[in-house]
């Protein structure tokens, strides 16, 4: 086996896992802070990758740019999400926000089909077949251009939770949740704004995702199905752990390809979660609880 | 005397005479037998407004109309749409179409055809797949209807000893064998001889039974230049192909043959151009994919010289032009070439049915069954022989011919007496590994 093999397809892995890390980043931010598990997450963000398509296919607007749009109003749709229909869920059992997002997810893709059908659509920009070269190595420019975009939007939402009072008082909330409610932190506004932040993460994949995959409205249970595996093989409420998670699992499905056979790409991803679960059960970058 | 009462009386006469030779028990069973031939008589017109009551066949169509395989399921449901028009204008027999979508799922379809019965479902069709149709063929021999397979290649299907099973397709054994067959004659009709090859499968029944067919027949084909190089096989609903691409185009063989479907073959397509691989061409043996419409419709360009080597229509038969212009009728902006294959299949596992059903005058399961072995249909789309099922319920003799795509849609290449353009291979582009 040659370099030349092993390294593209290395490349090709870390590319792809850092846009998979910011899918579940998305997913990380929600459940570190609120507590809730999302379980339409796949689905937003498939909702998220219909609305690129759209943009792309009406006007013109190449995924990169429509990353504005679509985060925007995937934010508010997030924020009144967790308003209107999560919100009331927060102090009830696990099992009744799990039956409540699933509820979600299925309507999501149904709706997806009413209004796309099954068929699947991608987009077609100029450098969707460009490659470079590396010396040996070749280098997907889609790809590369959305494991870049992929990068800046995590520095972004890690700036913000890091710099910002804003983003400060979330954090409050989700170490301290009765603190942050004395010292007269408007909690429920917080929760929305985090639903919101994880719901424009997943958005701002998705759009980075149309350039690596053609979606249909089923896409959404898989990749929700691997939300959960990189933020926990990370580290659930870790935002670097899903990063990490992110270019694991990139990295492993392409080395899994590579060294034992492409069909066996999923089952890599899910043994090393029960690898991580076994010996480091809270994630690799998880804190003890 | 009238001729009537003539008659009468003649055969009273006969009566009495018989009476009389045989005694009375040879009188009753004639009185026996001819109230019984009333009954028969009297029955056979009373079956005649019940045939005329129940004069529509209703056929269960399952096809993958969502999910990864909906393109082709769609374009398999053109054929089965413009069925019930150009049965009646054709055949006259009227038949009523319920259509069920599998969603390119094993459990569903076998949900869907179990659904498709219950609701009144005297035969059934379909069902592209060759999972979804060995789902089905187990519920159709459960209840004892008819199932016609349209497309489904795995040979199993009409191996395991099914009495209501009934395929007009090739099996992948037949598939494969006609397509390296075909792929010998391109090799001589371009003066090529590659040495090598990498075979690339999607990892479902039907690429299973593709990879077995390739194992078991090329070794013996001495006639063939080639060696495989290496099996790579991927999942169908594979969304990114990258690394399966990557290690096929590090074997540097010389060219690709490839079983794939549809979508696969997009995405495969697509990252041979962002790796920049050059081979002299991809070899489809016997599958699907490349001669589909959204196969043009979304690469463009990039379709060109891709060659399918499938079973195909006659362009030129009657079923064929009065399909083509229903087609046309019901659905303006398609056009029939793209979809040829699967429209044909299609519409001929409709046209078995009805066929068997207006031979028969029945819409018995059992009794359509029955007809439907002894089909033999040479008004067709599809080239080939006449339609004769064998004992196993599979038609056999169904020939090949390589598809090359040019200028955004397939044209007959091979064989030379139906071709359409000369075979181009290596293609444009050709760079030596």
């Amino acid at each position: 086996m040659s370099f030349e093999l092993i390294g593209n397809v290395l490349i090709a892995g870390v590319l792809s896992g850092l846009v998979y890390g910011l899918m579940a980043l998305g997913l990380s931010v929600i459940f570190g802070v609120v507590r809730v598990v999302n379980f339409a997450h796949g689905e937003m963000m498939t909702a998220a990758m219909f609305a690129a398509v759209v943009l792309f296919n009406t006007w013109g607007i190449d995924p990169f740019m429509a990353v504005i749009p679509v985060v925007v109003v995937f934010f508010a749709l997030g924020y009144l999400l967790q308003r209107a229909i999560i919100n009331p869920f927060i102090t009830r059992p696990e099992h009744s926000q799990f039956m409540l997002l699933v509820a979600v997810a299925i309507i999501m893709v149904n709706a997806l089909l009413i209004a796309f059908g099954p068929n699947a659509r991608n987009v077609q920009v100029d450098y969707q077949l460009e490659s470079f070269e590396l010396g040996p190595l070749l280098v997907d420019a889609a790809r590369l251009y959305a494991a870049g975009a992929a990068l800046v939007c995590s520095a972004a939402v890690f700036s913000f939770f890091r710099f910002t009072m804003t983003g400060k008082a979330i954090r409050a909330c989700a170490d301290n949740h009765m603190g942050a409610k004395v010292v007269g932190l408007d909690i429920r506004h917080l929760y929305a704004l985090t639903f919101g932040l994880g719901s424009a993460c997943v958005a701002a994949a998705g759009c980075m995702m149309v350039l690596l995959v053609d979606v249909t409205p089923q896409l959404g249970p898989a990749y929700t199905l691997m939300a959960f595996v990189i933020v926990i093989v990370g580290g659930l409420g870790s935002m670097p752990g899903a990063l990490l998670g992110g270019i694991l699992i990139g990295v492993s499905e392409a080395g899994a390809g590579l060294f034992i056979t492409p069909s066996a790409k999923s089952m890599v991803s899910f043994a090393l979660l029960v690898v991580v679960l076994l010996l480091r059960p809270q994630g690799l970058l998880g804190k003890r609880p | 005397m009238n001729t009537i009462e003539k008659t009468s009386l003649a055969t009273l006469d006969v009566g009495v005479s018989d009476a009389t030779e045989g005694g009375a028990d040879a009188g009753r069973r004639r009185f026996v037998g001819a109230v019984g031939a009333a009954a028969i008589v009297s029955s056979s017109s009373l079956m005649r407004p019940a045939w005329a009551q129940s004069a529509k066949l209703k056929v269960g169509v399952l096809l993958p109309r969502s999910g990864v395989q909906a393109f082709v399921g769609q374009s398999c449901q053109f054929g089965a749409d413009v069925a019930p028009a150009v049965l009646k204008s054709l055949f006259g027999v009227d038949i009523e179409l319920m259509n069920a979508d599998t969603e390119t799922n094993v459990d569903t379809a076998r949900s869907r055809a179990e659904r498709l019965i219950s609701e009144g479902a005297q035969v059934l069709v379909g069902a592209f797949d060759s999972g979804a149709s060995l789902a089905i063929a187990q519920v159709a021999e459960q209840k004892g209807v008819p199932f016609v397979i349209n497309i489904a290649a795995a040979p199993q299907i009409t191996e395991q000893g099914y009495k209501f099973t009934f395929r007009n397709f090739p099996t992948s054994v037949d598939l494969v064998v006609n397509g390296l067959g075909l792929a010998r004659d391109l090799f001589l009709a371009t003066g090529t001889a590659p040495r090598t090859a990498v075979f690339m499968h999607v990892n479902d029944t039907f690429g299973q039974a593709n990879k077995a067919a390739i194992a078991s027949i090329l070794p013996k084909l001495d006639y063939l230049p080639f060696k495989l190089l290496d099996t790579i096989a991927y999942d169908p609903a594979a969304k990114d192909l990258t690394v399966e691409v990557a290690r096929a185009k590090a074997t540097k063989a010389d060219f690709l043959l490839l079983v794939c479907r549809l979508n696969d073959a997009i995405i495969l397509r697509r990252e041979m151009v962002k790796q920049r691989w050059n081979p002299m061409g991809i070899i489809g043996p016997g599958n699907p994919g490349m001669y589909e419409a959204q196969f043009y419709a979304a690469l463009g360009k990039l379709s060109d010289h891709c060659i399918s080597n499938v079973p195909w229509y006659d362009p030129k038969s009657v079923v064929t032009k009065a399909i083509d212009a229903q087609m046309r009728k019901q659905f303006p902006k398609e056009k029939l070439m793209y979809h040829a294959l699967n429209v044909g299949f299609t519409f001929e596992s409709i046209q078995i049915v009805a066929d068997a059903f207006k031979r028969s005058r029945s819409n018995d399961p059992k009794v359509l069954a029955e007809a439907i072995r002894q089909t033999n249909i040479a008004s067709r789309m599809m080239l080939g022989g006449p339609i004769k099922f064998n004992a196993k319920g599979q038609v056999e003799g169904i020939a090949s011919a390589c598809i090359q795509n040019f200028n955004q849609r397939p044209m007959v290449v091979l064989p030379a007496a139906s071709a359409e353009a000369k075979p181009v291979f290596p293609v444009p582009g050709y760079v030596r590994a």
